[in-house]
């Protein structure tokens, strides 16, 4: 599925903070990362201040290779938010990555019908305003 | 749990409306409240514990509404844990009672989301909140329906789990909606008929999703000993339990919801086996939801829930009737449901439900689901029982 540009981009944005921030800027440079813990070694996503299995701090960004699989999806043909309104149909998405977490993401470049579970993906950015890119997926070529 | 039949639901009262664009939410909550006080044969004076949480209240509004109805409290709770929290706060008074910090609790809630035209499953998600895990999430378009769908897939994928099976829920629910005069969609309908509406969310159909009314309902819960001599016969509270389920920082098993959690610590403290339900009331926020909170109660294995709920066993007259009132896919669902999953329970464990009475009900179990399982939800159990 193309993704229309609209010039301004209306869809809701992610508030950037001092906890968040680092990850959003590896986006901005195209550059996806998952936190893992330097005391025991569990991973986590989304992105935060401690490990979830310990509470240590210590944490190690790791670069992922932006590839995975489709974990579950859905078509969603009706949201009266604004930007997704005009976006409709779009494909919402848990994408397991192969470094072991699911995220929440968008497919794109493919139709609703086209979509399978377990299906491999590879990350695409879409920079949608200075400050903010968005890590998506479409149909791993 | 020691808390075992120690206390009781001793009045019960469902608002009767489904549209109500002349009334206040307050004015519909107030309206429950003396509906339930009416039903238990006490009054306003004897209320010293409140609960309620809502969507169209603030934060606060539980000093607001006891304002409104000029209320004092020893004990409040607003614990707002989405559809669940009536379930919740029933346990909650009932603890509170047993350790002695209120007499009589009421537990309401009321909701104008039809007449405000809340878009409560396709734009409730939608927007930004605050919340760290929102700023991941909101920018990909979720929906509450969208949420739901997504465990549908992979319950389909997973499991053949069919479009059929799914749609089989919603013809019961709609069945047993035709029984109750105050349900809001009460024309019969077909497995065809669901699958011929429109896809909202795929796999999820129009017919796969509650509807959005106007409504309310209330409960007084007190000691076990002073409901007996009360004006109804005392619905007693056996066990109960709550949890929430999240994404488990991206390492969550989405097919395992709240339910197989709270469910095992309402069995466990109830001391009841689940061959000792005789009825059911599941939050049926989709069909989706009735499939996979039977399986995590445990009333079968995981996969088998397609199979489970169909050939008519979830029927008012089948092995394992659940949502006598036909349920927020047909009946009312304004906003959260949970007060009313209590409220049916009640009913049938009193022998109230007069064409869609079911026989020999003297153990019922009340299943809230808060929140969207796709994303983050709650789930409380309670079981209740008449001896
Ligand atoms: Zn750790």
């Amino acid at each position: 599925m193309a993704e229309n540009k609209p010039a301004k981009y209306s869809k809701p944005l992610p508030h950037l903070d001092e906890e968040n921030r680092p990850w959003w800027e590896a986006l901005q440079r195209h550059e996806l990362y998952i936190q893992k813990c330097r005391d025991c070694g569990d991973v986590r996503y989304y992105p935060r201040a401690m490990c979830t299995n310990c509470l240590s701090p210590r944490t190690e960004w790791v670069k992922c290779s932006g590839r995975g699989k489709v974990y579950t999806f859905t078509a969603t043909y009706q949201n009266n938010v604004p930007g997704f309104r005009e976006s409709l149909p779009y494909i919402m998405a848990y994408v397991e990555l192969d470094e072991g977490v699911k995220m929440l993401t968008n497919l794109v470049d493919c139709q609703p019908d086209q979509v399978r579970i377990d299906m491999p993906v590879e990350v695409v950015y879409e920079d949608v305003t200075p400050e903010v890119t968005l890590a998506k997926f479409r149909p791993a070529r | 749990m020691s808390l075992s039949g120690k206390t009781a639901v001793a009045g019960v009262y469902e608002h009767p409306t489904r549209f109500a664009p002349d009334k206040s939410l307050f004015q519909i909550m107030g309206e429950s409240v003396r509906g339930a006080l009416d039903d238990a044969g006490l009054t306003i004076k004897d209320v010293d514990g409140v609960c309620t949480a809502g969507i169209g209240m603030t934060g606060m509004g539980i000093i607001s509404f006891c304002d409104y109805l000029n209320l004092t409290p020893n004990f409040v709770d607003s614990t707002s844990i989405g559809g669940s929290s009536f379930v919740a706060h029933t346990a909650h008074a009932a603890a509170a009672i047993h350790a002695g910090l209120c007499d009589v609790c009421v537990v309401v809630y009321g909701s104008t989301a039809s007449s405000s035209r809340f878009a409560v499953g396709t734009g409730g998600f939608g927007t930004m909140g605050g919340d760290p895990c929102d700023q991941y999430e909101g920018p990909f378009g979720p929906t509450t329906v969208g949420a739901y769908a997504m465990i549908a897939q992979r319950h389909m994928h997973d499991y053949g789990t069919t479009p059929e099976q799914l749609a089989e829920v919603a013809v019961t629910m709609r069945m047993h909606a035709s029984m109750n005069p105050a349900a809001k969609y009460r024309d019969p309908i077909t497995v065809e008929d669901v699958l011929a509406s429109r896809i909202i969310s795929s796999p999820l159909h129009l017919l796969d999703c509650c509807i959005i009314s106007d409504g309310g309902g209330a409960l007084v819960i007190t000691s076990a000993e002073r409901a007996r001599d009360l004006k109804k016969k005392p619905v007693y509270i056996l066990g109960a339990g709550e949890t929430v389920r999240h994404a488990a920082r991206g390492q969550r098993d989405f097919l395992e919801i709240a339910a197989a959690q709270s469910g095992r610590l309402a069995f466990e403290r109830a001391g009841v086996t689940h061959k000792d339900i005789d009825f059911a009331m599941i939050y049926d926020s989709f069909t989706i939801t009735v499939i996979a909170t039977l399986e995590n109660l445990g009333f079968c294995k995981r996969g088998e829930g397609g199979a489970f709920v169909s050939g008519g066993r979830l029927r008012y007259d089948g092995d394992f009737p659940i949502n006598t009132d036909g349920g927020g896919l047909s009946s009312n669902h304004p906003g959260m449901r949970g007060i009313f999953l209590v409220i049916e329970a009640a009913k049938q464990l009193r022998g109230e439900c007069g064409p869609r009475q079911v026989k020999d009900c003297k153990i019922a179990l009340a299943h809230g689901t808060g929140g969207a399982l796709g994303l983050r939800h709650s789930g409380a159990t309670l079981i209740l029982g008449n001896q």
